[in-house]
């Protein structure tokens, strides 16, 4: 699986222990972009990391949330005397207690309102009713079970498909004038001309595919130490955080503090992958209750209120259908989206998208036209929607796509991989415009695609499944070929909440050449303590260690939009390699001026400036820094500092691919699937730390192999949350992966500053379809064409009794 | 369930200092072995796997390697969770619960300890000290459970256990199900294949019996059909690996 | 009630609620805050510590069940300011990426070791099996476990008798500390 087939500094296999590492500049310690170990580590390898739940100020309150045991109800009455009463209980705070300052309510990141407590109505099985301030965390639990709640029963809504009818109960008659579970209706490409070439095309094929419900559940649950100093007006807050700026601008509008007395401070956070993107009632009561307390109000929530109350992810139900000629020519394809918002619209995407970035769901296909339809609606579940690493919504973008590709493979006898093959937009294509608006920035497909196969020795796995098919055993060969979307914006279309997504750097290079860089997103995990600074030490020559990376503390890093939807490296690593050159060429002048020369006769290598022609005259940044900050004379408009700031607003998305390919056995008496092989081929553009890439694919993986196998958030006919623990929501062990394997191609985005594309989501994204085509190839024996996740033993085995059900 | 508050005892007596009940032992044609031993121990013991490898097939999957570090196989009775692997282990291997309380020590077999979901024969003042399973020659056992997860509860499980006379037929066996309210044992599949040599039609008539006698309810592990349809898969399969270790078994 | 311990090679004593759990006794009131919680069911193992040098899950543990044990946390690993073979394995092949769950992964592949000292990929696999990790997909613990196999320290077996290690001494208050 080593094999090398091109050129090898752009294309390679990785082998199981060190990666292939063509960009290092020293084998074991890069000035720049190569296999580093992470400067996080020490601190984490000791238990020295610092989480919000490690805090303890002084004088700290625990606060714990009551939640509604059913999914819809009148609220008649909170009584909260009993629970006051209990010893050490401070403060209890009801809706009512919230109505009276205004904060009942807030606003999510979707322009719709979310309760903060109940005031009116109970909408879904979990949702806050009361607030419990103690003095430890026990007493605070003890207290929630003496709030006594009268509740008034109404029909809960939880079938999706029955959200539209006339007769369903309206969720939100909150909102005035209000009578239905409407949300929005969204559009993109063209209906008639998608329309016109399916009335022509040889072969339709259609599928109902469902996106089940699934959540992030990152190991840290959410959480937040809200620290009020009435004297200073001034709220401090720690909080699980991957976007504390937009949390900053976002509080001081709901609280009403003045956004220069708030600082969010995202310590180390355990975890996100878009559950820590959103705002939650619990944030928002531990500052009411410290700004009521006069103390510092600790709010962790538990895993169950994690699975049940916080931000979900997919839940869309998919008509699709893709058109093609007989002869494997992919035409068109269009779809008809239903999806589940739960009782408020709190989805984190950008404001022109309320259906994220699925309309990239024509994939890594040349197609003649597209349309995608989507409709949103309210239900009696927990709000949320965008999270679990999907890139907006991408992750059901591709699923779909890569779902019905294989199915048509199936449908003409074609195999999978050489369909797609046949499909591929083409490398002169780029940049390619796609149905339905977006511009694809570079890509090679097939060449991934083909190393892939030759990692997985694809006709020999053919080969072996044709002898076992044979002898009646069930093997599956699935292909995914995925095309992302990344890095948003640009500022022009994208916003959240009215705010620009462009990211802002700071870098100083200190007197003796040490360099703090700050910037506006947020590691949850990442390693962007190493990766920021790598790509200042590729563009400066100070080494890594050299270079600190300060994050996560709104007072003292420059605004941004924050980590999410893959989009550290596209967004705030331009700015950050933006902000290196801007210093860089700083130096130059002052270079100039302390070797009285022109700026223009001195050339650039790796941490240095020096005159052309004469390599031995020059001075290192460490020399220049000191220059600038000492008595050198400066030149005409350069200020004494070696210093610089950039906010970089990406002219477009980047467009990561990858090719997957895995091989499945499933056993034929119990429906039990094993994942015996993962092939991962990801192409994200220059690669800034091979180690840490390689990580991120790897995690998607495992995340593909929980959504694909096991994972669903599902509700009973009461509306009760059947996935509230991780003993009914399945996170895949060590024993249901396989030992990953993975390459890569390098196809640089043109358009970013050091041509890196991002690939925190690629695997969540790419490894679902991957993984359910495997299964589907398994069972097509037995005539299954297509089975909805999760492939859990029970549905793997109705399926292959020709009994396959959607999951909702 | 105390973390969870579901349950809230008054008294709560920690019982891991009673290290005396932390054996495995040999006496003649018994082995006996302490409430208080723990699931890693008995994963551990090459003794208790070359006698009753169904204890060995069932302890590797029961909950995680770290949970069962903890667990003990008197907790696990105890708690008698209709899910839980141990007692269909137990049953099939015929054991008896031995239970002491302030009016002595008594003796029952273990398809006589279960009274139900989470009720035990072991009364408010009594305890259950040791199990004890007979050593039976040319004997062998196997277990099988599929789960969604690794360390997850049983979708379903099977247990069956046979001992076979000089002629080969089976002397004695028995078979068990996890997780689909069956109470006992499969004793009409019991009671065909006794005194008939091992065969691959007596065990699809067993898996047939195994299937109508148990009364599985639907929930998130999956349908009735689908847990009836396992009831008669793994009790096929754990036959022809009990019949194919009590043939090989060289235990006199 | 009162209850005493060795934690990290020094002995603790203090007065708590009998329904303290292990993992909060070790968080809350030593201020050992390595060692994490994740879940309310014992099916995370964020919580995990070696107690007489066998992994458990400390959420499940009563505070007061662990009187007179020995129990070591993540910062009783890196004894004598020299990490375990485990810690920097982890650090060589990438094992981590949040941290959250790397000190109960850490601790349990420290007991696999001990007993184990070259196991194979299935049994790593195997011994974290209790353990969820979000972000690494496993493989990289997995090899972080054999990086250590491979780079024994000789003196692993004295560790534990090493008395209170330095990490362990900067976190408690001096009067909880006996020794």
């Amino acid at each position: 699986m080593t094999t090398i087939t091109e050129a090898p500094e752009n294309v390679a296999a990785e082998g199981a222990h060190h990666p292939a590492n063509p960009a290092a500049g020293d084998a074991d310690r890069p000035v720049g972009h190569g296999r580093l170990q992470r400067k996080e580590d020490p601190r984490f390898v000791r238990g020295k990391g610092r989480y919000v739940d490690d805090l303890a100020l002084p004088g700290m309150l625990h606060g714990a949330i009551l939640r509604s045991p059913v999914a819809h109800a009148r609220l008649v009455s909170v009584d909260t005397s009993a629970a006051l009463a209990h010893p050490g209980v401070v403060a209890v705070i009801t809706g009512k207690d919230l109505q009276g300052l205004g904060l009942a309510w807030m606003p999510t990141l979707s322009a719709d309102v979310q309760a903060v407590l109940a005031t009116d109505k109970v909408r879904f099985h979990g949702q806050e009713i009361a607030f419990v301030v103690a003095e430890d965390r026990y007493a605070a639990r003890d207290a929630l079970e003496l709030v006594e709640v009268e509740y008034d029963i109404l029909p809960p809504l939880t079938d999706v498909r029955k959200a539209m009818d006339p007769d369903a109960p309206v969720i939100r008659d909150d909102l005035e004038g209000r009578t239905d579970n409407h949300i929005f209706d969204w559009e993109a490409g063209n209906k008639a001309e998608t329309d016109a070439v399916f009335a022509s095309a040889d072969v339709i094929v259609s599928q109902e595919i469902v996106y089940p419900r699934v959540h992030p559940a990152p190991m840290e649950t959410c959480g937040a130490v809200a620290d009020f100093d009435p004297v200073e007006g001034a709220l401090t807050l720690y909080e699980t955080s991957q976007a504390p700026h937009a949390h900053r601008t976002l509080f001081a509008i709901v609280a009403g503090i003045p956004e220069h007395k708030i600082r969010i401070v995202s310590p180390d956070i355990g975890g996100g992958f878009g559950n820590k993107v959103g705002i939650y009632p619990g944030y928002v009561l531990a500052v009411v209750g410290s700004i009521v307390t006069g103390r510092p109000v600790k709010w962790m929530e538990d895993r169950s209120e994690n699975l049940m109350s916080t931000s979900f992810a997919r839940d869309y139900v998919m008509q699709g259908e893709i058109a093609a000629t007989k002869d494997g020519k992919i035409l068109a394809i269009r779809t008809n989206v239903l999806a589940d918002h739960g009782a408020f619209n709190s989805t984190a995407q950008p404001t022109k998208y309320p259906a994220g970035f699925f309309h990239i769901f024509t994939g890594s296909y040349d197609l003649k036209a597209a349309h995608c339809a989507v409709t949103g609606v309210y239900t009696n579940k927990a709000p949320g929607g965008v999270a679990y690493a999907c890139s907006f919504r991408v992750t059901e973008a591709v699923y779909l796509v890569e779902r019905l590709v294989d199915m048509l493979a199936h449908r003409l006898e074609i195999d999978p991989a050489e369909l797609r093959i046949r499909n591929f937009i083409q490398p002169d294509q780029f940049p390619y415009a796609n149905k339905t608006g977006w511009e694809y920035d570079s890509g090679e497909y097939e060449r991934a695609m083909r190393l892939s196969m030759e990692i997985a020795g694809y006709d020999e796995l053919r080969r072996e499944q044709a002898e076992k098919r044979a002898r009646g055993e069930l093997m599956g060969i699935g292909i995914s070929f995925f095309t992302e979307t990344v890095g948003a914006g640009p500022r022009k279309h994208m916003d959240i909440v009215g705010l620009g997504m462009a990211d802002g750097a700071e870098l100083r290079i200190h007197p003796t050449g040490k360099a703090v860089v700050r910037i506006s997103v947020q590691s949850q995990g990442q390693g962007h303590e190493t990766t920021f600074a790598q790509i200042v030490a590729e563009e400066i020559g100070i080494p890594p260690e050299d270079i600190d990376v300060v994050h996560g503390d709104t007072d003292q890093t420059p605004f941004g939009l924050g980590t999410y939807g893959s989009r550290s490296t596209p967004v705030s690593g331009a700015a950050v390699a933006l902000v290196a050159r801007k210093v860089r060429e700083k130096a130059r002048f002052i270079a100039a001026a302390m070797l009285e020369t022109r700026p223009e006769d001195l050339e650039w290598e790796k941490g240095r400036w020096f005159v052309k022609g004469d390599p031995s005259i020059g001075k290192t940044l460490a020399e220049i820094a000191m220059g600038a900050h000492g008595t050198v004379a400066l030149p005409e408009g350069i200020d004494g500092n070696l210093d610089a700031e950039v906010t970089y607003d990406p002219p477009n998305l980047t467009f990561p691919f990858g090719a997957y390919i895995c091989v499945v056995d499933v056993d034929p008496g119990t429906g039990h699937v094993t994942v015996r092989r993962f092939i991962a081929v990801d192409d994200c553009g220059t690669r800034i730390n091979p180690m840490i890439i390689e990580g991120q694919v790897h995690g998607g993986l495992a995340d593909g192999v929980g959504m694909a196998l096991m994972q669903i958030i599902e509700f009973d006919e009461e509306g009760n949350c059947l996935g509230g623990s991780f003993m009914d929501y399945l996170i895949p062990t060590a024993m249901e992966v396989p030992d990953w394997e993975t390459g890569f191609t390098v196809t640089p985005s043109p358009h970013h500053p050091i041509g890196a594309k991002g690939v925190g989501e690629s695997a969540t994204v790419g490894s679902p379809p991957a993984i359910v085509n495997a299964i589907v190839d398994a069972l097509s024996p037995l005539g299954v064409t297509h089975m909805d996740m999760p492939c859990t033993p029970a549905r793997v085995w109705a399926a292959s009794q020709g009994r396959a059900r959607p999951p909702i | 369930m105390m973390k969870l508050r579901l349950a809230r005892p008054e008294w709560l007596i920690d019982i891991n200092d009673l290290r005396e009940l932390d054996f495995i032992l040999r006496n003649g044609d018994v082995l006996r072995v302490g409430a208080m031993t723990r699931h890693a121990t008995l994963l551990e013991s090459a003794e208790v796997s070359r006698l009753f490898p169904i204890v060995s097939d069932a302890e590797r999957v029961i909950a995680d390697p770290t949970v069962r570090n903890r667990g003990t196989i008197g907790g696990s009775l105890c708690q008698a969770d209709p899910a839980e692997d141990l007692s269909t282990v137990c049953e099939v291997l015929r054991g008896s619960a031995v239970i002491r309380g302030p009016r002595g020590e008594r003796v029952i077999p273990l398809t006589e300890f279960h009274q139900g979901p989470y009720e035990t024969a072991v009364a408010q003042n009594e305890l259950l000290t040791e199990v004890r399973f007979p050593i039976r020659p040319r004997s062998g056992s196997a277990y099988e459970k599929v789960e969604r997860r690794v360390g997850d509860w049983a979708i379903v499980a099977a247990g069956a256990a046979m001992s076979l006379a000089d002629d080969g037929t089976m002397d004695d066996v028995a078979m068990g199900l996890t997780s689909v309210g069956l109470a006992g044992t499969v004793t009409e599949a019991e009671d065909l294949l006794r005194g008939k040599a091992p065969s691959e039609e007596l065990f699809v008539e067993a898996g047939r019996i195994a299937a109508r006698a148990c009364d599985p309810v639907a929930d998130q592990r999956g349908p009735v059909d689908y847990k009836r349809h396992l009831a008669d898969e793994l009790t096929r399969r754990v036959l022809r690996r009990a019949a194919v270790r009590a043939t090989d078994s060289q235990e006199g | 009630m009162q209850i005493s311990m060795t934690v990290n090679g020094a002995e603790v004593t203090n007065v708590i609620e009998p329904r303290v759990l292990l993992v909060h006794y070790i968080r809350d009131v030593l201020r050992l805050t390595g060692t994490h919680w994740g879940c309310d069911t014992s099916n995370c193992g964020t919580c995990v510590v070696l107690m007489d040098g066998t992994p458990v899950k400390s959420c499940t543990v009563l505070a007061a069940m662990a009187d007179g044990r020995d129990i070591r946390t993540v910062e009783g690993l890196a004894a004598g300011g020299t990490l375990d073979p485990v810690q920097q394995g982890f650090m060589e092949e990438h094992g981590l990426q949040c941290g959250f769950c790397t000190p109960g992964m850490m601790l349990t592949a420290r007991a696999l070791l001990d007993k184990n000292p070259h196991p194979d990929d299935g049994e790593i696999r195997e011994a974290i099996s209790g353990q969820i990790c979000r972000c690494t997909g496993y493989a990289t613990i997995v090899r972080s476990v054999k990086w250590a196999a491979e780079h024994p320290r000789l003196s692993d077996n004295e560790q534990a008798d090493a008395g209170p290690s330095e990490e362990f001494a900067d976190t408690i208050p001096a009067e909880e500390v006996r020794s």
